[in-house]
């Protein structure tokens, strides 16, 4: 079954209710015993970086290790900016590396947060979008963008006076900057690609 | 491109959506859940919550309203009415809201806005405003609290910047003279705070016409708008809307 971590920040609970919607089962936990047992782990997150960092604990490394074994991980999110290495969202704070980059301020000169529904170029060759089009609208909430800096990943952008990335595949990790559990129909398609990515892995 | 946001809000009373006139006069308008469902199948952008009688014992039943909401909307919501503390905030977006905005609090005890960020991130933390055009000094608003029932000395746009600078991620701004009335939106209001802040500004208050919702948007430089009894009482669908804007060029989520 799939596991979406249990850690003390905000949106755990939507991100569960979006895969029940769509009839897919999910189990929310921070138990170690069931994330390793997990066909695939979700990390979502409604959160300042430092403080999901700080919540999240001893449950990185095990995140870490479960995505090293290659089953597919979802990062959304906060969950998203922690795949990367470093954000400096007040303070500075390391996050589980698992791709290369960092996480910096969206740069002065527009509306920040950035919030709202931003339209994504979607790549062909990324799993998540798998049956849907050229192009989508996803909703975004967030003052930091993970800048990211690693050859091996695959990157899906969105434009807000330049180009801001919005979600990445790098093997089986996946993640998002915006919030597929709350896009509407598009976003809950997501959540399906990934359940199926899953399915496949097992 | 960021495209700009079509926002009903449902001012919840006792489990009913109401609306009223300038906040007197309530009109009964439905279920909060079975609305809010319908708004965001019907392709709104985001919903706003408010709970207008905002005390210890609706404090509950907004808890349980925000948990049936989130499971069945999958569209961003803003929850909102009488929230006090950070541990308030945490509870209602561990329910499932998206953004807590914060009103009297934020007078009463400007750091909640800067804890809150803190923990939560900033685009988390609403400041709603209610302000009503000041009678002494022309050109002015007052920020006016408790549910817009007592008027205070606090600059509207002045607060603005403050709530900002303190950590506040979205400005939910509400004009007391226009709400309810549907005879268009206080631009002025709206672009006096729009070239104080940075942050997005949420145009609430005096909707009555498509051209209302483009005026707020062009003139007023409102990132997204808000409106209650023009789509609780079938004036127009929230398509109609959007497609009223794109076709004027306004960049929408169609």
């Amino acid at each position: 079954m799939i596991v979406v971590i249990d850690y003390n920040v905000g949106n755990v609970k939507s991100v569960c209710n979006a895969f029940e919607y769509i009839g897919r089962k999910v189990q929310l936990s921070c138990d170690p015993d069931v994330i390793r047992q997990a066909t695939g782990v979700v990390l979502p997150g409604v959160a300042a970086f430092g403080y999901a960092v700080r919540e999240l604990g001893t449950l990185a490394e095990l995140i870490k290790e479960v995505a090293s074994e290659g089953r597919p991980l979802l990062g959304i999110c906060v969950g998203f900016q922690m795949l990367f290495e470093r954000s400096c969202e007040y303070g500075e704070h390391t996050g589980l590396g698992l791709i290369r980059g960092n996480v910096v301020p969206i740069p002065a000169g527009r509306v920040i947060p950035h919030m709202g529904w931003n339209k994504v170029e979607l790549p062909e060759d990324m799993d998540l979008f798998a049956g849907l089009g050229d192009a989508k609208h996803f909703y975004f909430a967030h003052s930091f963008y993970a800048d990211v800096n690693d050859s091996e990943c695959r990157v899906a952008y969105t434009e807000y006076g330049f180009d801001m990335q919005a979600s990445v595949q790098k093997g089986n990790v996946y993640g998002t900057q915006f919030h597929p559990e709350k896009s509407g129909p598009t976003g809950l398609k997501i959540l399906e690609n990934f359940a199926q990515i899953c399915e496949k892995k097992k | 491109m960021l495209t700009r946001r079509i926002i009903p809000c449902l001012d919840v009373k006792d489990n009913r959506v109401v609306k009223g006139v300038n906040f007197l006069n309530l009109r009964d308008a439905g279920d909060p859940v079975e609305l809010g469902a319908r708004y965001s199948d019907m392709g709104a952008d985001e919903l706003v919550f408010l709970d207008i009688t905002a005390t210890i014992r609706s404090r509950k039943t907004i808890v349980e309203l925000v948990e049936k909401v989130a499971e069945n909307v999958f569209i961003p919501f803003t929850v909102g009415g009488g929230i006090q503390t950070v541990e308030q905030m945490d509870t209602l977006l561990r329910s499932g809201a998206e953004k807590v905005s914060i009103n009297t609090a934020a007078v009463a005890n400007p750091t909640i806005l800067s804890e809150g960020a803190e923990r939560f991130g900033s685009q988390c933390v609403v400041l709603a405003i209610d302000a009503r055009r000041s009678k002494d000094r022309p050109g002015k608003w007052q920020v006016c609290i408790k549910a817009g029932s007592e008027p205070t000395d606090i600059d509207a746009v002045e607060w603005a910047a403050l709530g900002e600078e303190l950590g506040a991620g979205e400005i939910l701004l509400t004009s007391m003279d226009a709400d309810g009335t549907k005879a268009g939106y206080d631009n002025e209001l709206n672009k006096a705070i729009t070239d104080a802040v940075n942050i997005p500004v949420i145009a609430s208050g005096g909707a009555g016409t498509l051209e209302h919702l483009y005026d707020a948007i062009v003139d007023g430089c409102a990132d997204a708008v808000l409106m209650a009894s023009i789509t609780h009482f079938g004036n127009f669908t929230i398509t109609e809307m959007k497609q009223y804007l794109a076709d004027r060029g306004i960049p929408m989520n169609l």
